[in-house]
């Protein structure tokens, strides 16, 4: 069984990434008076696979006086980095890989490794710009990653575990998110979140304008997009331990309020407004096919809506319909940085994240025991 | 010979462009880091010399007049004029007003054009890719009016040595008045991306600070002298056209650092909507063309001419022999003059900066290497 979910989530994520490729390009295209992709299949939706399948084709480049062995190996780092995490990641009730009682302290360790993808990356292709672009990641992500870690240890204190399951559980008996118990630990980590997944305004490794691409400027063809991979993996991988640790996992808003029970529907409601979107999409379009395409997908989609309604789909699919709706939004929330920030100067970014993200966090980790241990002290520092 | 720096470590030598990203053309700036840190700054350019002012000595006066909307080929409207200016000024020729608020008007949008394309870039090159596009697409409806009236976009040879290529299109004026209406809470929008933006404020203040000795040491014009705090604008100092006949303010700056330069030239665009209102009302039927004959030949002589372009003070030096084709044209162009203050700007910055401050002289290497 785990064989097959670990299966599941693996295509589904990549797919999901490559979309997110697309979404970024869309979303910011209509922050921007344009229309984005549009040419490959109806409204570019075929977009994702003609980069890929491009990005295969390509020639895999290894500059003269590189270390090939470790230019070879550095992104598939922090790809495997990436992917790993998701294992302990819980989608739903009813659907994840495994729960281990150190998840948190996993995900924490395993996605450290990715940094090492960057640096060997950088150092390998002996050149100057990715040394800078490498150096400066290492930098960033070090200082970031421990904002994010004392931040999320808050969580920890409220929760007594780091068990991803029991944390999740945890929020669905108070009644809860921890959101709104740690608001500034949730601050915190998503300001760290985007600094540690190298996304605007943080994006400095791989400032264009200034260092041309980063570490991977020397790196082309399926090895420069495996660094894309990782890169937007990491974005999703931030948005589901922030789902999950701050925003109640699988719950639903409200999730023990009794008279908003028919949030229960949103799955539906989702899916026909996603079905009717599509049909007025394809009202408007010009070309047969496109509408033709676009038309029948909304049918489609309603179809699949109504289905979902049926009580016992409704129940299976309702976690899962709630998390992926709040990643999105997490998602959709890096993109809408990107399209409205400037990029952080290198020693900007330190003083943030040294002078101003680590005192906070520490402030708020002191300020939760101190609370936890003078109101439950059996349920907080005491037991242990 | 590596100087020995801080922690003794060697200097790390960086060769930025002529093809990068952020140098705005081919300008090729050689950086000596210490760490992050600029050390020093050696300008490499000419990688664009199409050698201007010697073709002028084999072309006859008009001629040579599309040439020079080669030079600053994003504000080829003012290139143009300081060139007729300063050959009329050699004829003594008088041009009648319809023809100078025509071009007043036409400069003021020109000025405007050169703005927006900085503002995206700069703004680009500080990591925020939204307003670039704004900025062109303001910028598209200046260069639609631009191939209304001549049929070009971008090197428009709008104007002839004594008056106007051509006489003004019927909905001239009101296009004009359309453009202004549309255009002013624009810049409204930009500020608000940017101005009171945090990270903007702490990329850009006390970013590569020019004192007012220093920018009038190094001869530095335009937005760059008025930056920092010097009131000195040509179409004030020596009016030229009808400027002295306009209302309109000259923004300054107070640190000189690249924040001012942004506000300045954000004020300037507001400053010059306000000029093309005033122009558009003024222009009255009338000849288009000055008493300057069929054949150019200006009489044995020398004039130097400058105008406000939208990067600085824009000079022409023309002399003539009294034949047909100049005996010599020398050119001042604002970008390469600006671009000396580079190296007072960059020093002890970080490479961040370097394209901060690149962005900021707004140089166009068209014209910097002619």
């Amino acid at each position: 069984m785990a064989t097959i979910r670990i299966l599941i989530v693996f295509a589904v994520l990549s797919g999901l990434v490559a979309y997110l490729v697309y979404l970024e390009r869309k979303v910011l295209a209509f922050m921007q008076a344009r229309l984005g992709p549009m040419r490959v299949g109806p409204w570019g939706l075929l977009q994702p696979i003609a980069d890929g399948l491009k990005l295969l084709l390509k020639e895999d480049i290894v500059p003269s006086g590189a270390d090939k062995a470790l230019f070879l190996l550095a992104p598939v780092i922090s790809v495997l980095a990436a992917f790993t995490v998701f294992a302990v990641i819980p989608y739903a009730n009813n659907f994840l890989i495994t729960d281990v009682n150190i998840g948190l302290l996993l995900i924490l360790g395993i996605s450290s490794l990715g940094i090492y993808g960057i640096i060997l990356g950088g150092w390998s292709s002996n050149s100057h710009y990715p040394l800078l672009g490498a150096l400066r990641s290492s930098a960033q992500l070090v200082s970031y990653e421990v904002a994010a870690g004392i931040a999320l240890v808050g969580v920890l204190l409220i929760s007594n575990s780091l068990s991803m399951v029991h944390i999740v559980e945890r929020q669905q008996q108070t009644g809860l998110w921890n959101v709104f118990v740690q608001p500034v630990g949730f601050f915190v980590y998503l300001v760290a979140a985007v600094a540690e997944t190298n996304r605007a305004p943080f994006d400095l490794p791989e400032a264009e304008s200034e260092l041309t691409a980063g570490f991977h400027t020397e790196y082309s063809g399926f090895r420069f997009a495996l660094y894309f991979l990782a890169e937007y993996t990491n974005m999703v991988l931030v948005s589901c331990i922030a789902v999950t640790l701050f925003f109640g996992g699988w719950l639903r808003p409200f999730a023990s309020v009794r008279w908003l029970d028919f949030l229960n529907y949103g799955p539906v409601a989702g899916l026909i407004g996603a079905g009717i979107f599509v049909l007025w999409l394809g009202w408007k379009a010009r070309d047969t096919g496109e509408r033709g395409f676009f038309k029948f997908l909304g049918v489609a989609l309603i179809v699949l809506g109504v289905l979902v309604a049926y009580p016992p789909v409704l129940a299976a699919v309702q976690g899962i319909f709630w998390f992926t709706a709040k990643m999105l939004l997490f998602l959709y929330a890096f993109i809408w940085y990107r399209g409205t920030f400037p990029r952080y100067r290198y020693d900007q970014l330190m003083n943030v994240g040294w002078r101003w993200l680590i005192p906070l966090a520490l402030a708020n980790l002191i300020a939760t025991a101190l609370v936890l241990y003078f109101i439950s002290p059996h349920a907080g520092l005491g037991s242990g | 010979m590596p100087e020995a720096t801080f922690l003794d470590a060697n200097e790390l030598v960086i060769n930025m462009g002529p093809q990068h990203p952020a140098t705005h053309g081919v300008l090729r700036v050689i950086l000596k880091l210490d760490g992050e840190k600029v050390v020093g700054t050696e300008c490499v350019i000419g990688y664009l010399h199409r050698g201007v002012e010697k073709i002028a000595e084999n072309r006859t006066y008009q001629q040579f007049a599309p040439y020079v909307d080669r030079m600053d080929y994003v504000a080829a409207v003012t290139n143009g004029m300081g060139y007729c200016e300063a050959v009329e000024k050699l004829l003594g020729a008088e041009i009648p007003p319809r023809a100078q608020y025509t071009r007043m008007a036409l400069a003021e949008l020109q000025r405007i054009a050169s703005h927006l394309l900085w503002l995206g870039t700069h703004a680009l090159d500080l990591g925020a890719m939204t307003p670039v596009f704004y900025t062109f697409r303001e910028r598209e409806e200046i260069l639609k009016i631009f191939e209304s009236y001549c049929g070009a976009r971008l090197t428009t040879h709008a104007f002839r040595i004594g008056g106007l290529q051509y006489d003004l299109y019927d909905n001239f004026e009101r296009d004009c008045r359309k453009f202004c209406d549309y255009f002013l809470p624009k810049i409204d929008e930009y500020e608000e991306l940017l101005t009171t933006n945090r990270i903007w404020l702490s990329r850009t203040k006390n970013v590569g600070v020019l004192s007012a000795e220093d920018a009038v040491g190094l001869g530095s014009t335009g937005p760059v002298l008025r930056g920092s705090g010097v009131r000195w604008d040509v179409r004030k100092a020596q009016p030229y056209e009808a400027y002295d006949k306009v209302e309109f303010e000259v923004p300054t700056g107070e640190r000189g650092d690249t924040y001012d330069r942004y506000l300045v030239r954000v004020q300037e665009m507001r400053q010059s909507v306000r000029i093309i209102r005033q122009c558009v009302e003024r222009i009255e039927p009338g000849p288009i063309f000055g008493k300057v004959g069929k054949v150019i030949k200006p009489p044995v002589g020398e004039v130097y001419h400058s105008i406000e372009a939208p990067k600085g003070e824009l000079g022409y030096f023309v002399v003539s022999d009294g034949t047909v084709t100049p005996y010599r044209v020398r050119v001042r162009p604002p970008s390469f003059v600006n671009l000396q203050a580079f190296d007072t700007m960059v020093r002890g910055h970080l490479v961040a900066d370097v394209v901060a401050i690149i962005g900021t002289i707004d140089i166009v290497l068209g014209e910097v290497d002619r």
